[in-house]
C-alpha cells in the first residue's frame, strides 16, 4: 500500500505543492491499524465541496492538519465549520473533493463508527453525554476496543482498563463525582466529561466544537489547560467563537469564510490580515 | 458481582428489586398450586381452574410487556407491532396443537386439520410439515418471530428509520399480517384460526391438572425471562442500549454500531414475545387473526406505560394491573372499558411519566425529604 503510494509519488502524479498522499482505498485492516502519519500530516482535506439545496456550505475547502498540532478554526456563523466536522466524521458525504486520515484511511469510504474506531473523536457543540448513566459509565462506554454486541454482553472491566479510566477521571477533574449521574453535572463539567469520553477512545485526532461556550471564566481557563495538555500526544482541532480563548491556546489559526479558507497563520498574522478584518474580526 | 463463578454469572444482573420480584412470583405460584389443589372446592379460598387459566394468561401478557419494555423502555424504539410476534409464536404452537388432534377431529382425517378438509384441500401445505413434532414447533415459536424481526429490523434500522415513522411501519406490519391471516388460502384457518385443541404432548387439555401445569410452566418462563432480561440490561450491552436511547448520535460517534445493537434487541424482544404467545395459546385454547389487531399492540404499550417503562418489574406490574382492571370493567361496565383504557393512558402520560412503579418509588423517598430540609 505504502509502496504503491510511493510509486505514485515517484511517477510525479501527485502535485508537489501538496503534501503527498495515496489514491487507493484502504482495506479493513488498514482501518484497524490507525492512521499513518509518517509524513507529519494527520488530516488531509482537499477541494471539499458540500452543497445543501444549492447553498454551498463548503466551497473548495483545502486544509491540512499536522500530527500533534493544536489547530484553532474560527469564522463567522455559516462559514462551514460544523459541516467540515461532519465531513471528517462521516456524517455528511461531500459532493466533491477528498478527505484522508493520515495517508492510509480514506474518510469518505467509511461510516461514522468505523471512523471513530480508526481514531477520530468528536465533541459536539452542545455537550452530549449520556445523562442517565453515571460519569464512570459514560467513560466506560467510550473506551476504545471492539464494540460488538456479543462482547458487550459479557464484558467486564480489567484492572488495566480501570486504571486508564481513573487516569482520565483525574485529567478531567471529575474523580470525586464518578458515581453521579452525568445529567446532574454542571454545563462545564459535562463539557469536560465529553472530552474525557474522547480521551477514552484513544483518538489520534480530536475534533472539539465550541468547548467553552457557556462556561465561566474559571472553567474556560481550566479547559484551555486541558486542551493544551492534550496537544502533542493527540492532534486537536478546535472550533471556537471566543476570541480570547482562541488567543490563549492557538498556535495556528485557520479562518473559514463561506466554506472556504480565508487565511491561515498565527493569531497575530490572521488579525493583521485585511480580508479577515473585513469579514470577521472587524465586525 | 466480583469474581462471580460461571453459573452465577446470569444472576449477576439481579438487583434488590429483581430478587423481590422472583420471590413474589414464586410465592404466587406456590399459593396458586395450594389453593387450587389442596383446598377443597367448597371452600371460599379455593381457586377455580378458570382463575388459574386467567392468571396464566396474564403472565403471558406480562412476558409480552417485558419484551416491549426492553425495546421501548430501554432502547427507545416504540414498537407498535409486538403483538404480531406474540401471535406468530401462538400460531406456531397452534399448528402443533392442530396436528396433535389427528383423527379426533370432526372429519377424522389423520393428517389434515379440519379446516383444510372443509376447504377441500387434499394435501398438507409444505409449511405445515414438521409441526407434528413438538420440538420442531417449539423452535419455530422462536425462529419465525425472530426471523421476521431480523429482516424487518435490518431494513428499518439500516435506513435509519426512527421515532414515529418506525412506530407507524410496525403498525402496518401487524395490520398486513392480520389481513394475510384472515385469508383462507393462507392455510392458517382464515378468520376462525385454530381451536378445539385436544392435548399437548399427550396431556389432555380439558383436564385441570394440565392447566395448572401450564400455569406453573408459564410462571417459571416469566421468572427465567426476567433473569435473562435483567442480565442483559445490567451488562455493558444494556448500558449501550440505554445510551442509544438517550443520545443515539453520541453512541455512534464513540464507535458503536447502533444498528447492530438495535437489531439485536429487536430480535431478542420478538423471540420473547413469540415464546409468550406460544404459552398463551394452549391456555386460552384459541388463536385467530384478531391477535394481530393493531390495537392489541397499542394496549401492550399502555401496560408498559402504566407500570413504568425502563423497569422490568414495572412492565409486569402494568400488564397485571391493566388486565385485572379490564377483567373487572368488561364484566361490570362493558361499554366503558375503552374509555377507561384511554383515560388511563392519558393520565399516566400526563402525571406519571414513570408509571405506577415510579410513583411508588417517589412516595417511598418523600418521607426523607423534610428531614433533610430540617438538617
Amino acid at each position: 500500500m505504502n509502496m504503491r503510494s510511493s510509486l505514485q509519488r515517484l511517477s510525479g502524479r501527485s502535485r508537489s505543492a501538496k503534501p503527498p498522499r495515496p489514491l487507493v482505498i484502504a482495506p479493513e485492516d488498514v482501518l484497524a491499524a490507525g492512521p499513518d502519519a509518517s509524513h507529519g500530516v494527520i488530516l488531509y482535506l482537499e477541494e471539499i465541496t458540500v452543497s445543501f439545496d444549492g447553498f454551498k456550505a463548503l466551497n473548495d475547502l483545502t486544509l491540512y492538519v499536522q500530527a500533534g498540532e493544536l489547530r484553532c478554526i474560527i469564522g463567522p456563523n455559516g462559514a462551514g465549520k460544523t459541516t467540515m466536522m461532519d465531513v471528517i466524521t462521516g456524517k455528511t458525504r461531500p459532493d466533491g473533493g477528498s478527505a484522508w486520515f493520515g495517508q492510509s484511511i480514506d474518510l469518505l469510504a467509511h461510516t461514522e463508527p468505523e471512523i471513530a474506531q480508526a481514531g477520530i473523536g468528536r465533541k459536539f457543540q452542545k455537550p452530549t453525554v449520556f445523562e442517565h448513566h453515571s460519569v464512570f459509565e459514560n467513560l466506560e462506554l467510550a473506551m476504545a476496543g471492539d464494540k460488538a454486541v456479543w462482547l458487550a454482553l459479557v464484558a467486564r472491566l480489567t484492572g488495566e482498563q480501570r486504571d486508564h479510566l481513573d487516569n482520565v477521571l483525574e485529567v478531567i477533574g471529575l474523580s470525586a463525582r464518578r458515581f453521579e449521574r452525568a445529567g446532574a453535572l454542571s454545563h462545564g463539567q459535562k463539557q469536560w466529561l465529553e472530552i474525557g469520553m474522547l480521551l477514552m477512545q484513544d483518538p489520534r485526532l480530536l475534533l472539539v466544537d465550541e468547548p467553552v461556550a457557556g462556561m465561566t471564566p474559571q472553567e474556560t481557563e481550566r479547559t484551555a489547560e486541558l486542551l493544551l495538555s492534550l496537544a502533542g500526544k493527540h492532534s486537536v482541532v478546535v472550533v471556537e467563537h471566543d476570541m480570547n480563548f482562541v488567543r490563549s491556546i492557538a498556535r495556528t489559526v485557520t479562518v473559514l469564510h463561506e466554506g472556504h479558507v480565508l487565511a491561515e497563520g498565527t493569531m497575530d498574522e490572521v488579525q493583521a490580515n485585511q480580508k479577515v478584518v473585513e469579514v470577521y474580526l472587524g465586525e | 458481582m466480583l469474581n462471580s463463578s460461571r453459573p452465577m454469572l446470569l444472576l449477576s444482573g439481579l438487583d434488590r428489586h429483581g430478587k423481590t420480584f422472583l420471590l413474589v412470583l414464586a410465592t404466587l405460584a406456590i399459593l396458586v398450586l395450594l389453593l387450587n389443589t389442596a383446598v377443597p372446592a367448597s371452600s371460599v379460598l379455593h381457586l377455580s381452574t378458570y382463575t388459574v387459566g386467567l392468571l396464566g394468561k396474564y403472565m403471558c401478557y406480562a412476558m409480552l410487556a417485558m419484551a416491549v419494555d426492553l425495546i421501548w423502555g430501554y432502547c427507545g424504539i416504540l414498537s407498535l407491532g409486538h403483538s404480531a410476534f406474540f401471535a406468530l409464536g401462538g400460531y406456531a404452537m397452534g399448528m402443533y396443537l392442530m396436528r396433535e388432534i389427528g383423527t379426533r377431529g370432526v372429519y377424522g382425517d389423520p393428517v389434515l386439520p379440519d379446516f383444510m378438509v372443509f376447504l377441500n384441500w387434499k394435501t398438507l401445505p409444505w409449511y405445515w410439515h414438521g409441526f407434528n413434532m413438538f420440538w420442531f414447533a417449539a423452535s419455530m415459536v422462536m425462529i419465525v418471530p425472530g426471523l421476521l424481526a431480523l429482516v424487518f429490523g435490518w431494513l428499518a434500522f439500516r435506513s435509519r428509520v426512527t421515532g414515529v415513522y418506525l412506530s407507524i411501519i410496525t403498525q402496518a406490519l401487524t395490520y398486513a399480517l392480520m389481513l394475510a391471516f384472515f385469508r383462507n388460502d393462507m392455510g392458517f384457518g382464515g378468520n376462525n384460526g385454530f381451536t378445539d385443541f385436544k392435548d399437548i404432548l399427550g396431556f389432555d387439555l380439558t383436564r385441570d391438572a394440565t392447566h395448572l401445569t401450564l400455569f406453573l410452566i408459564t410462571a417459571v418462563a416469566l421468572g427465567l425471562a426476567y433473569v435473562v432480561c435483567s442480565y442483559i440490561v445490567s451488562s455493558r450491552a444494556g448500558r449501550v442500549i440505554k445510551a442509544i436511547r438517550d443520545a443515539e448520535s453520541r453512541a455512534r460517534f464513540i464507535g458503536f454500531r447502533v444498528e447492530s445493537y438495535k437489531l439485536w434487541v429487536f430480535v431478542f424482544s420478538a423471540v420473547l414475545a413469540g415464546i409468550a404467545g406460544s404459552l398463551y395459546v394452549p391456555q386460552v385454547g384459541i388463536i385467530n387473526p384478531s391477535e394481530f389487531q393493531p390495537v392489541n399492540s397499542i394496549e401492550v404499550v399502555i401496560w408498559v406505560a402504566v407500570g413504568g417503562r425502563g423497569t422490568l418489574y414495572g412492565a409486569v406490574v402494568g400488564a397485571l394491573l391493566v388486565n385485572l382492571a379490564q377483567t373487572y370493567f368488561t364484566s361490570a361496565f362493558p361499554e366503558l372499558w375503552l374509555y377507561a383504557l384511554g383515560a388511563m393512558f392519558v393520565l399516566v402520560t400526563l402525571f406519571l411519566p414513570k408509571g405506577v412503579m415510579g410513583l411508588a418509588a417517589q412516595l417511598k423517598r418523600r418521607p426523607q425529604r423534610p428531614a433533610a430540609g430540617v438538617a
